[in-house]
């Protein structure tokens, strides 16, 4: 589990049975510095409640989907949580 | 599993509820020289390769811990099958011995 940076938004709207009503963002990986890490990618929004500039904390590969309303979707990269503060 | 420091402590309000009412910690991952390690993703920075975790050994910042990151076991930890979670600390870590 990584914090990211939501940078943007996706819209589609023919998707895989399962994923309607996911919403979709482009996250940036960051280091625990929060500067980024890699490639931007593209995660589910478990939170539902996530936007662009916010500071998240994401989950990958399989377990990504459990964050989500019906829990074996395709999906490898969720926002798992929307991230106050942190202390180091 | 890996042995880490903890390094952090992460506070989210908004959270999936496998999360609510657990500690969330800052891990740094060690290598066997027990510094942290860069696994060379961080383009352009020499940022440390890390991990948020959720606690369930009691650990703190400073602690040696060691930490599972995988899912079936982080879901078994946590006593529930289905949850979003993977990197859990199991573990605080007394001593290493590595005799080479």
């Amino acid at each position: 589990m990584q914090l990211a940076r939501v940078i943007g938004t996706v819209v589609a709207t023919r998707k895989y049975t399962g994923l309607e009503g996911i919403k979709f963002l482009i996250v940036q990986p960051l280091s625990r510095q929060q500067r980024p890490v890699g490639e931007p990618v593209v995660a589910a929004d478990g939170t539902a409640q996530a936007g662009p500039g916010e500071l998240v904390f994401i989950v990958g590969s399989r377990e990504a989907a459990q964050a989500l309303p019906i829990k074996f979707v395709p999906v490898d990269h969720a926002i798992v949580g929307i991230v106050d503060e942190v202390e180091t | 599993m890996y042995i880490g420091r903890v390094v952090g402590t992460v506070v989210a309000t908004i959270k999936d509820e496998a999360f609510h009412g657990r500690k969330l910690l800052l891990v740094d991952k060690l290598g066997l020289d027990g510094r942290p390690v860069s696994d060379g993703r961080a383009a352009g920075t020499s940022d440390y390769t890390y991990d948020i975790c959720v606690d369930v050994a009691q650990a703190g910042p400073g602690d040696l811990v060691l930490v599972i990151d995988e899912g079936n076991g982080a879901r078994q930890v946590l006593g529930r099958g289905v949850a979003p979670v993977r990197a859990v600390i199991v573990g605080v870590v007394d001593e290493v011995d590595v005799p080479i």
